[in-house]
């Protein structure tokens, strides 16, 4: 029988497996943020799951507007990371010291 | 073992396989294809837990139109993949570790007998009239109306930034300058010349 831990568990995993993915592709600007949206996606996950268990629909209202903030979030990161590559030649996070001091 | 319970199992264990896929594969547009699949798995998984409409939101909004972008820019750019898989697997034991701690933590707190998350029943089926959209549409254009008004500026400021970043005037292109077509007439358009009359002299 399916219970809410086995979603909120489930969320669980695929949040930490976003966070290795982070470590690993530390140098890859595009991979970081498919993990980032890996991880809105185990956190809707949990919220959807909260919302049916709880009987409650504001759950799934708030996983709307992630989703919508996620959508904007992305095209203006992407955005940034096209202006980037047009100005450095690379998407290599290494290669962004502009700022050092 | 209910085939509630059998339809969880598959797409989690696809979801997740997915999701490992994601940040290991070399390739970023194997990558991205492979976040298609955990996006669309966890929509199944989100049909389940009676979400109709954000399932399909998920894989109109995010499978169809944000990961289409994403695919984009990774074959728009060129990038030196040797320079950034170097050293690729150095970290993954400092990464595996806080994953499987953070993991580990999580599901101690979640499957604690205390946390009652366990024996949390079930909602009762509502019935065949019970209409998800329906239900959502009512609190959101009700309850939610000012966020979700807030939320339709955010993608338009967006969309308005998206744009102006990557929006560049580039050289020896030609544009039209629609004031000056506007303002043209017809002096500006023909223009007389009086020329001296050629004289043919050998006739």
């Amino acid at each position: 029988m399916l219970s809410l831990s086995h979603f909120l568990v489930l969320g669980a995993i695929l949040f930490s497996i976003s966070i290795v993915g982070i470590f690993l592709n530390r140098k890859n600007v595009i991979i970081l943020l498919m993990a980032i949206e890996l991880m809105l996606l185990a956190v809707n996950l949990n919220f959807i799951a909260f919302s049916y268990y709880l009987n409650d629909i504001a759950g799934q209202v708030f996983v709307f507007f992630i989703l919508t903030v996620a959508a904007a979030e992305s095209a203006i990161g992407l955005a940034i990371l096209v202006v980037l590559f047009r100005s450095l030649a690379s998407i290599n996070v290494e290669d962004m010291d502009g700022l050092k001091g | 073992m209910t085939i509630e319970a059998i339809i969880f199992y598959f797409f989690a264990a696809i979801l997740l396989a997915a999701a490992v896929c994601v940040v290991t594969v070399r390739n970023p547009v194997h990558a991205a294809l492979f976040l298609v699949l955990s996006f669309f798995t966890a929509a199944g998984i989100w049909l389940l837990l009676r979400a109709e409409f954000l399932a399909i939101a998920l894989v109109l909004v995010y499978v169809g139109a944000v990961m289409v972008l994403f695919l984009f820019v990774v074959m728009m750019l060129d990038i030196n993949l040797d320079r950034m898989r170097h050293r690729f697997w150095s970290y993954l034991p400092l990464g595996a570790t806080i994953g499987i701690l953070i993991a580990l933590e999580m599901a101690l707190v979640i499957m604690a007998p205390r946390s009652g998350f366990g024996t949390m029943p079930a909602p009762a089926d509502p019935g065949a009239g019970y209409s998800n959209t329906g239900e959502l549409g009512k609190v959101l254009y009700t309850d939610y109306l000012y966020p979700f008004e807030l939320a339709a500026v955010v993608l338009l400021v967006a969309m308005i930034a998206a744009i102006a970043l990557t929006l560049r005037k580039r050289k020896n292109t030609k544009y039209q300058s629609p004031s000056d077509q506007v303002k043209a007439d017809s002096r500006g358009r023909v223009r007389l010349v009086t020329m001296p009359v050629e004289k043919n002299e050998e006739a």
